[in-house]
């Protein structure tokens, strides 16, 4: 069974049906890209598998437990992080805070034991700082640990978004237009930011993306939603010439 | 007849809170601030009508001289206090707005001292009987007043320009800039009638208990408060609303469980409109863009 | 690390010890006479009860409104236990202590009951809910019979001084700063920088906002329960809504998010009011116009979000002595 099985996703906001019988299915360790026009629904369906919507209809299965009416914070025991369109961090926290809090559930000491400074909350703290540390190496962050994450160039973070995600320890990792706002350059830095995540970590990537040329460039399998619903799956190679993603992209 | 008695009575209190909670409900709805100072703006309004009255003033210059002195007093809160807060966290302009109604309490306690001055007689209570019911005039008088006023601020509100630009900026600040609506003056214009229609409750309470004192505006700013979150926050429909049912609930709770527990009653049906709908009778769901 | 930890606790402690043996030499010398150790009680009671505050509002991002009622609680509840059980006559210490744990745990259990349907709702509601809930726990008070209602209770034992609360206090503070300090402490402050986020990286916030919103109130029971043992009389109307207004003042004027803030800020707008005579009249006049003019101009408090710390005081020195002038804005305590 597949890591991630998505079947007939619907949700309706009041009157108006924003995704319907959209359907997916992720291996572990594969990467694929959700593109669409503006509105189409793309993060709706983020925000379902996450926890943040509850969908009207259909079925979500994560790693073979159904994680539909499970809070967001639930979902992510469950090994999905996310990243989110409009970054969101810990703007006034250390950028190495920003990691540990992320972290939190791998760390079990409870709060007399953090009270009291027992032994438990020494090591785990150890072992926090040090996951965070090698955490923010891999992406190049480690001087920048202890400035406040406000205070980061904008490449810098959405990485610092990506490597938060990743200190929960998913076995899939949602990525929102991470390449949103970058410019060239650290849109190619990004490319190879995913990849590396991919093979170091050997987690599946769901990419939802505007940017045309960095998801034809990494993603093997890509879903296209128009309207809340699906036009088209298949490899980068399909989906350039399917009629359908050409209409919804570029108009009759 | 004890029954409609009370209820008559809760038609007065209940229409004296209702004005005063147009004012929360306009405020909220174009700048989502609570304005705790409310209240206190409707003490002042009673002080100002006092000092006419004094003066010996007739009675359509006692209103008249209130309500302009206190919605110049609204626009200069607003401009001093809150302005140079509006891209601030909620929070700080919060705490202002606390900070205040706390400040224009203390003030009036230091230039009029804690006191209750007793207002002086400017409309003369003359009971009308109909069968075995008293109804005062005042009640009718201060019922009638607030109706003209909530019917000429509707109008106001859905027909003149000025009113259909308070909508816009209430719905999207930005995007009502760009439409070349005025946003400062379009706020402080809310302010200004927002806050004279809390002088006006402010003169029909001084009128309904005869006397005006430097924390009259607290617990009917609260309650007002409270009625505006009843109805919906930001909707005025709601604010009439809310204002009445808490006039009728109060004087309820007052006539048959106990005067003591009023102010605890009125709270406890705070809580429970918040905890089971939180957008009030009138309000509609929205939830947060992610 | 944790060596780094660990010689920074050492130093705190020991300078703590010095500040005690500091006041106790002053007052044994009269230097501090017994009026001004009253103040100075005063002060160790608005630390504990406006760092309890600064947690919901400058570390759990929400405003709260009715810390009075909090306070209440546990001056009542501390003070009629404390009454009850005076028959076991418990050494005076003792006697305290526990008074002021049940006091303080009745407390957390009301504020758990009032952060329920509180706690779900967003920024300004909370506001008002929780100035609502103040007010019927104090219209409550004022109308039960085991409170005395309106005429106060009297026949309390006066058992704090200035050891004892200042002891008191310095285990709430290290209680807090430890907290904050934790995985737990992360958590809250994760939910005051961004809820979606915090749910997103696995934070159950409904969990840490009750638990922050609890550990809040228990303290401030705590803070109570020192009150009605020092004061000895307790009147419902003492926890209105202007003295929880002072509270926020307090949190507000040191810096939401900053303990040492609230500390230095206790000590400001408690010893003001007494220091000056004619001063206390204008108090609230003062206070609020003092609110203002920090929101508009230095929302952030005196001390912003930092810690003052010895360690960074210590570190800045050598840094001044080696004229290179970094800044002395260490975390730690």
């Amino acid at each position: 069974m597949a890591l991630l099985e998505v079947k007939d996703l619907k949700i309706k906001f009041g009157g108006l049906t924003a995704v319907d019988e959209f359907s997916i299915s992720i291996e572990k360790n594969e990467l694929v890209g959700l593109i669409g026009p503006n509105g189409a629904g793309k993060t709706t369906v983020f925000n379902m598998l996450t926890g943040v919507y509850l969908p009207t209809s259909g079925t979500i299965t994560l790693d073979g437990q159904d994680i539909v009416g499970k809070r967001p914070y639930d979902i992510v025991s469950y090994g999905a992080a996310r990243t989110f369109q409009n970054i969101r961090l810990f703007k006034d926290l250390t950028v190495i805070d920003n990691v540990k809090i992320a972290y939190h559930k791998q760390m079990k000491y409870n709060m007399i034991e953090g009270i009291f400074r027992l032994p438990s909350y020494w090591k785990e703290e150890k072992i926090a700082n040090d996951y965070a540390i090698e955490l923010l190496d891999i992406f190049d962050m480690k001087p920048y640990a202890d400035s406040l994450a406000k205070n980061l160039p904008y490449g810098k973070q959405r990485k610092l978004e990506i490597a938060r995600a990743l200190a929960t320890g998913p076995k899939i990792l949602m990525l929102d237009e991470p390449a949103a706002g970058m410019n060239p350059q650290e849109t190619k830095e990004l490319m190879e930011t995913i990849d590396l995540i991919r093979n170091k970590f050997n987690i599946a990537i769901l990419l939802i993306e505007h940017d045309m040329s960095l998801v034809m460039g990494i993603c093997e399998k890509i879903t296209v939603i128009d309207y809340g619903k699906i036009i088209c799956v298949g490899n980068p190679e399909q989906i350039k010439c399917d009629p359908n993603v050409i209409k919804a992209y570029l108009g009759e | 007849m004890l029954l409609i008695q009370q209820l008559i009575n809760g038609l007065q209190v209940g229409s004296i809170y209702a004005v005063i909670a147009l004012g929360y409900t306009m405020v909220y709805g174009i700048i989502k601030l609570i304005n705790f100072a409310h209240g206190e703006v409707m003490m002042m309004g009673a002080y100002f009508a006092f000092l006419a009255a004094v003066a010996g003033m007739p009675i359509w210059a006692v209103f008249l001289i209130s309500m302009v002195l206190s919605a110049i007093l609204g626009m200069v809160i607003e401009r001093v206090a809150y302005k140079p807060l509006r891209s601030a966290p909620r929070i700080s302009s919060l705490i202002t707005a606390i900070a205040m109604s706390l400040f224009l309490q203390n003030l009036a306690l230091f230039i009029f001292k804690a006191d209750p001055k007793v207002m002086p007689t400017i409309i003369k209570n003359n009971p009308v009987t109909i069968g075995s019911l008293q109804i005062s005039n005042i009640t009718i008088i201060t019922f009638l007043v607030s109706v003209v006023f909530m019917v000429i601020l509707t109008i106001f509100i859905s027909k003149t320009k000025s009113g259909k630009a308070m909508r816009a900026v209430s719905q999207d600040t930005e995007a009502a800039m760009l439409m070349g609506i005025n946003v400062n003056s379009t706020i402080s214009l809310t302010f200004a009638i927002g806050s004279a229609l809390a002088a006006l409750g402010g003169i029909l309470y001084a009128i309904a208990y005869t006397q005006v004192m430097p924390t009259m505006g607290l617990l009917p700013g609260l309650k007002a408060f409270v009625a505006a979150v009843l109805g919906g926050i930001g909707i005025i429909p709601g604010a009439m609303i809310g204002g009445f049912i808490l006039g009728f609930i109060e004087t309820l709770t007052k006539a048959y469980i106990s005067s003591r527990w009023a102010d605890a009653i009125v709270f406890g049906i705070l809580i429970v409109v918040l905890s089971v709908k939180p957008t009030g009778i009138l309000g509609k769901n929205i939830r947060e863009k992610v | 690390m944790k060596n780094k930890n660990k010689k920074s606790y050492l130093i705190n402690g020991l300078a703590l010890v010095l500040l005690f043996i500091l006041l106790n030499v002053l007052i044994k010398n009269n230097v501090i006479s017994r009026y001004y150790q009253g103040i100075m009680v005063f002060v160790f009671i608005n630390v504990i009860v406006a760092s309890s505050l600064n947690l919901t509002i400058g570390f759990l991002g929400q405003l709260a409104l009715g810390h009075a009622g909090f306070m209440a609680i546990g001056a009542y509840g501390s003070a009629l236990f404390s009454m009850y059980i005076k028959e076991m006559a418990l050494p005076p210490t003792a006697l305290l202590i526990t008074s002021l744990l049940v006091g303080g745990l009745l407390t957390g259990i009301i504020g758990y009951l009032i952060g329920l349907p509180a706690l779900r709702l967003r920024g300004d509601y909370l506001a008002i809910i929780t100035l609502g809930f103040g007010e019927i726990i104090r219209v409550i008070i004022n109308n039960l019979k085991i409170t005395r209602g309106a005429h106060g209770l009297t026949g309390i034992d006066k058992l704090v001084n200035v050891t004892n609360s200042f002891w008191i206090a310095v285990v709430v503070i290290v209680i807090l700063y430890a907290i904050i300090n934790s995985r737990h402490g992360r958590a809250i402050m994760s939910i005051r920088e961004d809820e979606i986020a915090a749910e997103a990286v696995g934070i159950n916030t409904v969990k840490y906002k009750s638990m922050g919103f609890t550990i809040s109130a228990f303290f401030a029971g705590i803070g109570g329960g020192l009150f009605a043992h020092y004061m000895a009389y307790l009147d419902p109307n003492t926890f209105n809504f202007m003295k929880s207004v002072e509270i926020v003042t307090i949190v507000v004027l040191g810096g939401m998010g900053s303990l040492t803030g609230t500390i230095i800020a206790s000590v400001v707008l408690t010893a003001l009011p007494e220091m000056l005579r004619g001063f206390a009249e204008y108090r609230l006049l003062v206070y609020s116009f003092v609110l203002i003019i920090m929101m508009i101009f230095r929302p952030q408090g005196i001390l912003g979000r930092k810690e003052f710390s010895i360690n960074g005081l210590i570190k800045h020195s050598k840094n001044i002595i080696k004229k290179t002038g970094d800044n002395a804005e260490g975390g730690e305590l």
